[in-house]
């Protein structure tokens, strides 16, 4: 169950997406962001999604892979959704005693949701073409001009990626010690929220004590090969821009063209 | 119930992880098997040969995608089927003791289990102290933080917070990883002597050969998710050869043995042991 888990996740594939430098995958997702929010209209709207589909294609990885993030978010897609549609002052539709449905709220929940729906997709494209390592590469270089001003970009990055690279790890050390506890007749699902938070308890303690034994050893670990922060410090791959990434470009910004030639003429 | 009945069976059981995706991977192919109770049995395989996978598909906490496992008969996968009470006939030690040891002192750890069944207060006690005793933990350690024993003493604490339960079959992943050679050897033959007092039945997974070799009286070696050998120790190390390739070592004793048997010395080469293997040298050595 908690394999479903696909925050951060990366997907190998050999795809154009994979190859691309990590800084014109954040430029291209803060783009689809923006678009995504500046679309007000349904022409607009299906702009941006039929990008969206085209790129998912692009990218080779199986679209079940991605609607796997979702599932953690139903909940609050349903709240959010029911919020809009029954509280939304306008015009009325239907009616349930003291709840009525309108046509602003009914806009509103649609688009709601569905702009959730394709943001989370859009971020978790990005991340499952891109490495964790190239992702805070991509980062630390994207966001260096803040060193300027007095902000540790380059340990703020590792601090990332070190938090990605153990996310799969932590998961994997949770399913363990969920077993172990459920083999000595542990019960984490049944009971009210308090007897839930108190079922937490055999799997919190181990779970924390291995995560500082972990993040100790990896401090020595570290140590012992001379790490002392980010200055005078050289990579193996320094990012560079291919004619690939060029022309990855020139597509977004014909992207931002077409998006604002759409929404100032309709 | 009559000694020698089927205790678990697998029946044609697969198992496959992130099935449909790029990550796919086979654990278990088409896997049958049957164990008796009172058997005390080995499982053996390099990492990644299904092993572990295997053993945690026998109490329920991983399902098949496909096939069937019986306890005492019964499909554990029917819809009512009792999990919470197989997971307490079937007693898993999992590899590293740090994966369930959580309370502050080592003997409320071991009540863990008994309270989950439901035991009552008194009953959880007696329990955890004769599985205490079972595992021969000294008593000073009864009401230290389990976090403060040793490599060995957690193993021992691990273990008896999962026999308190009184499980009629004890599985035990990988005991002895970790540990020193004296430790090992503690915990091994620890788990042979309880398994000889309690006459349940219990499986050791292991990747070392030697480790099994000397204790459990049927050995079932598995390789890309298959059981490929299975039988007592000597049948399963007539194959040394094959073994080998798969990763797998006989004991030293077999190669002994096999080496003598070449050199033109009339000896059977079934010795699993040292002991074994001395009696048969001087077999040969007084005709």
């Amino acid at each position: 169950m908690l394999r479903d888990i696909t925050i951060g996740q990366y997907y190998p594939a050999d795809s154009v997406l994979h190859s691309l430098d990590p800084r014109v995958k954040l430029f291209a997702t803060l783009v689809f962001i923006i678009t995504l929010f500046g679309a007000n209209n349904i022409f607009l709207f299906a702009f941006v999604l039929v990008t969206l589909i085209g790129i998912i294609k692009l990218s080779h990885v199986p679209f079940s892979f991605m609607v796997r993030g979702l599932r953690a978010i139903v909940v609050l897609l349903v709240i959010a959704g029911l919020f809009n549609m029954f509280l939304t002052p306008g015009r009325e539709l239907v009616r349930f005693g003291f709840l009525k449905i309108t046509d602003v709220g009914l806009k509103n929940a649609v688009l709601m949701t569905s702009r959730m729906v394709l943001l989370i997709i859009g971020t978790s494209v990005m991340t499952l073409t891109t490495t964790p390592n190239q992702l805070t590469d991509g980062l630390e270089k994207s966001f260096g001009f803040l060193k300027k001003v007095g902000v540790s970009v380059h340990e703020i990055a590792l601090m990332m990626s070190i938090a990605l690279r153990f996310i799969p790890i932590l998961v994997e050390e949770t399913d363990k010690i969920m077993k172990a506890q459920m083999a000595r007749g542990a019960d984490f699902e049944s009971g009210n929220i308090f007897q839930k938070a108190k079922n937490m308890v055999p799997l919190l303690v181990p779970l924390f004590v291995s995560a500082f034994r972990r993040a100790n050893d990896l401090s020595y670990a570290m140590e012992a090969r001379c790490y002392n922060g980010g200055e005078g410090r050289t990579k193996m791959r320094p990012l560079k821009y291919s004619s690939l990434d060029q022309r990855a470009y020139i597509c977004i910004f014909t992207y931002i063209i077409l998006f604002y030639a759409v929404k100032f003429v309709m | 119930m009559a000694a020698n009945e089927n205790v678990l069976i697998m029946d044609h059981v697969s198992y496959k992880y992130s099935p449909g995706t790029a990550y796919e991977v086979t654990a278990l192919d088409d896997v049958s098997l049957t164990i008796k109770e009172g058997e005390f049995i080995g499982i053996i395989g390099h990492t990644g040969s299904g092993k572990s996978t295997l053993v945690q598909h026998l109490n329920g906490l991983m399902k098949a995608t496909e096939g069937h496992v019986y306890f005492n008969g019964q499909d554990i996968y029917d819809k009512d089927y009792n999990m919470k009470n197989l997971r307490t006939q079937v007693g898993m030690v999992f590899q590293y003791p740090e994966h369930q040891l959580f309370e502050t002192t080592v003997f409320e750890d071991v009540k863990f289990g008994p309270k989950n069944q439901g035991l009552s207060e008194e009953d959880q006690i007696k329990r955890a102290y004769e599985a205490l005793e079972l595992v021969k933990l000294p008593e000073e350690f009864f009401l230290a933080s389990p976090f403060e024993l040793s490599g060995g003493q957690k193993r021992r604490a691990a273990i008896a917070g999962v026999i308190a339960m009184k499980p009629s079959v004890l599985i035990l992943d990988e005991p002895t990883a970790g540990l020193d050679p004296k430790g090992r050897d503690d915990v091994l033959s620890l788990i042979s002597e309880m398994h000889e007092k309690r006459g349940d039945t219990v499986i050791l997974v292991s990747h070392s050969m030697e480790d099994v070799a000397n204790y459990v009286d049927r050995i079932i070696v598995m390789d890309t998710g298959k059981p490929v050998y299975d039988g007592t120790p000597s049948q399963v190390f007539a194959n040394y050869k094959e073994l080998e390739q798969m990763g797998l070592a006989a004991p030293a004793v077999t190669y002994v043995m096999n080496d003598l048997k070449d050199a033109g010395l009339d000896v059977a080469t079934t010795a699993t042991t040292v002991f074994e293997a001395r009696d048969e040298i001087l077999r040969m050595l007084n005709k």
